[in-house]
């Protein structure tokens, strides 16, 4: 790498045009939203500069503290249960054939280059009232009741209800953990394929089981990869705001929902700038954390 | 490690050939679903009635549909053009410079990548109030260029990782200013992560619902943007047509990205392999 006072004109020249855009469209509008968060709202929902914090008490105020804690609940719980699926999956996925492994991460990466929105937009189709689940189980329902008349039993079952699976928090966690689930897999697969794999290999010849070595042995060696892909889930389940919107009720609204809600309909910029940032403070808090495990897997790489 | 009687086989375990043949079916299911039932001869989207093209044709003749979609297609056009200059610019740099504050530097350029993309969305929303700037096209393509700057920096750095700085040093020897090297040596080797780094942008930028959501405005609705007040109104095999054939192009683009990086690594690859 060079000195940038070797090359002051080539620095300059690669420098200017790419800050000066990311400044005038990134990082000034953030300064912009942090100032709005000190303000206040006018009586016509404009925004008037001022110094206080009322925004941020505002937002600890038990109702909206609710929202916040929800939305922890929400994103630990997707990270939970992507823990569970992914884990499993990028072992199999590690330990497969070579010729099928490729295949197979190939197929963990596909939904990504689909868009977000549609992949959202798919679970409305499968859990809504008439949807594939709802259908599915009616059939599975008369098929049952058929053959329980058949054996004396008529009306045992009685009328098919469909289940309400769509527009309420359940929803939101499968569609967060159907979006999230790559960012997971990928990590821990990655750390699983690197891993020294004589160190399970003693563990077995040492007379530990399959289990013991896994818990002990391979879970320890994974952790930065299984660390770093959960706390990525669990940002982008925090920050999200299409998943609760499309697939959650009125009691699934999310911390980006009450964002999006102060800078639409309710016009509280002073008030959405404020929980945006708290989001954002959240969002770095997690990353910092991350970026630790991050450093230690590549250390691991080097050794 | 594919030796027959490898304890560690698990992919040949029957249980573990469950548990990701009941992933991948949790993973795909939605979404084949959702591309088999844009064929469907139903209105009501769940039983099968039969193949048809009906649904293709009707979202080609819905008029706003075609005007989002042209809208869509003006955006990433403009904006994958000037991102992907900005961002190999800004890749260079951080591949090639060491200097004051660097990591605060980097920080600062790669949090867009980081940022929940709904405090982006309104950030511009207030800004772009602030500067007294109407939303429209004009909006929606400037922040798609400054959410898909780093990004491209990203692909263009990781590029130029694999990259020989003999050869520059070489070409200067031979008496070729700087620029030139950076136009007859850089450059052409850049290729690939340049190609790469612009679909990346491209495909980022038609896909892009939440930032495009808050810095649009009436009259310019791009395709994700009315795709979703189709699905707010009511859940049809036109929203599946229309649906899928934003998979197909993406999916599309980013094969062609593959293919075209897989081919500008090969050498690398093989070198480093080999080694």
């Amino acid at each position: 790498m060079e000195n940038w006072r070797d090359n002051r004109s080539l620095f300059a020249a690669l420098m200017v045009p790419p800050t000066f855009w990311l400044v005038l469209f990134f990082t000034l509008p953030l300064a912009l939203v942090w100032i709005y968060s000190f303000g206040e709202r006018g009586p016509q929902g404009q925004t008037l500069l001022a110094f206080s914090f009322a925004n941020y008490a505002r937002a600890l105020e038990w109702i909206h503290l609710g929202i916040l804690f929800k939305s922890l609940a929400i994103a630990a719980l997707t990270t939970a249960i992507s823990l569970l699926i992914g884990l499993p999956v990028a072992l199999g996925i590690a330990f497969a054939p070579k010729r099928w492994r490729g295949l197979l991460l190939v197929l963990v990466i596909l939904p990504f280059w689909t868009n977000l929105l549609i992949r959202t937009y798919a679970w409305i189709a499968v859990l809504r009232t008439t949807g594939f689940v709802n259908t599915g189980l009616e059939g599975a329902h008369g098929a049952l009741s058929a053959l329980l008349a058949g054996l004396g039993w008529p009306e045992a079952l009685g009328q098919f209800e469909p289940l309400s699976l769509l527009y309420n928090q359940r929803a939101v966690v499968v569609g967060l953990v159907y979006v999230h689930l790559p960012f997971l897999i990928l990590p821990v697969y990655a750390s699983l394929e690197k891993l020294d794999r004589s160190y399970l290999e003693a563990s077995l010849d040492l007379g530990a089981g399959h289990w013991r070595t896994l818990v002990s042995v391979l879970i320890p060696l994974a952790w930065p990869g299984i660390a770093s892909g959960a706390l990525l889930v669990f940002i982008l389940s925090l920050g999200t705001f299409l998943t609760p919107d499309l697939l959650g009720g009125t009691d699934s609204i999310m911390i980006g929902n009450l964002i999006a809600q102060q800078f639409g309909p309710s016009r509280d910029w002073p008030f959405g700038a404020a929980i945006s940032f708290l989001l954002m403070y959240l969002t770095f808090a997690v990353l910092w954390v991350r970026a630790g495990y991050a450093n230690r897997q590549q250390g691991q790489v080097t050794v | 490690m594919s030796r027959a009687g490898n304890p560690f086989d698990y992919a040949r375990r029957w249980w573990m050939r469950a548990i990701l043949a009941a992933s991948f079916l949790f993973l795909y299911f939605p979404i084949v679903a959702l591309i088999a039932f844009s064929f469907n001869n139903s209105k009501r989207n769940i039983n099968w009635r039969g193949f048809t093209l009906k649904y293709y044709e009707k979202a080609f003749a819905n008029e706003a549909l075609h005007d989002a979609f042209i809208n869509s297609m003006i955006v990433a056009s403009i904006s994958t053009l000037v991102s992907t200059v900005l961002g190999a610019m800004l890749g260079i740099l951080l591949y090639r410079f060491r200097f004051p504050l660097k990591g605060a530097y980097e920080g600062m350029v790669h949090l867009p990548i980081v940022i929940p993309e709904v405090c982006m969305g309104v950030a511009l929303l207030a800004f772009f109030a602030a500067i007294k700037m109407p939303l429209g096209l004009t909006t929606i393509t400037v922040s798609h260029i400054a959410f898909t700057i780093p990004f491209v920096a990203v692909v263009i750095r990781a590029r130029m990782a694999g990259f020989d700085r003999s050869l520059e040093e070489a070409a200067c020897d031979l008496g070729a200013g700087q620029w030139q090297v950076m136009r007859d040596i850089t450059l052409p080797y850049l290729k690939p992560g340049l190609i790469a780094g612009a679909m990346l942008a491209f495909t980022l930028s038609l896909d892009d619902f939440v930032i495009t959501f808050f810095t649009s405005g009436p009259g310019s609705t791009t395709f994700p943007i009315k795709i979703y007040s189709m699905v707010r109104f009511s859940v049809t095999p036109e929203v599946n047509a229309a649906s899928t054939l934003l998979i197909v192009l993406t999916l599309g683009l980013t094969v062609v990205a593959m293919w075209v990086q897989s081919r500008g690594d090969g050498g690398a690859g093989a070198r480093k392999e080999g080694a």
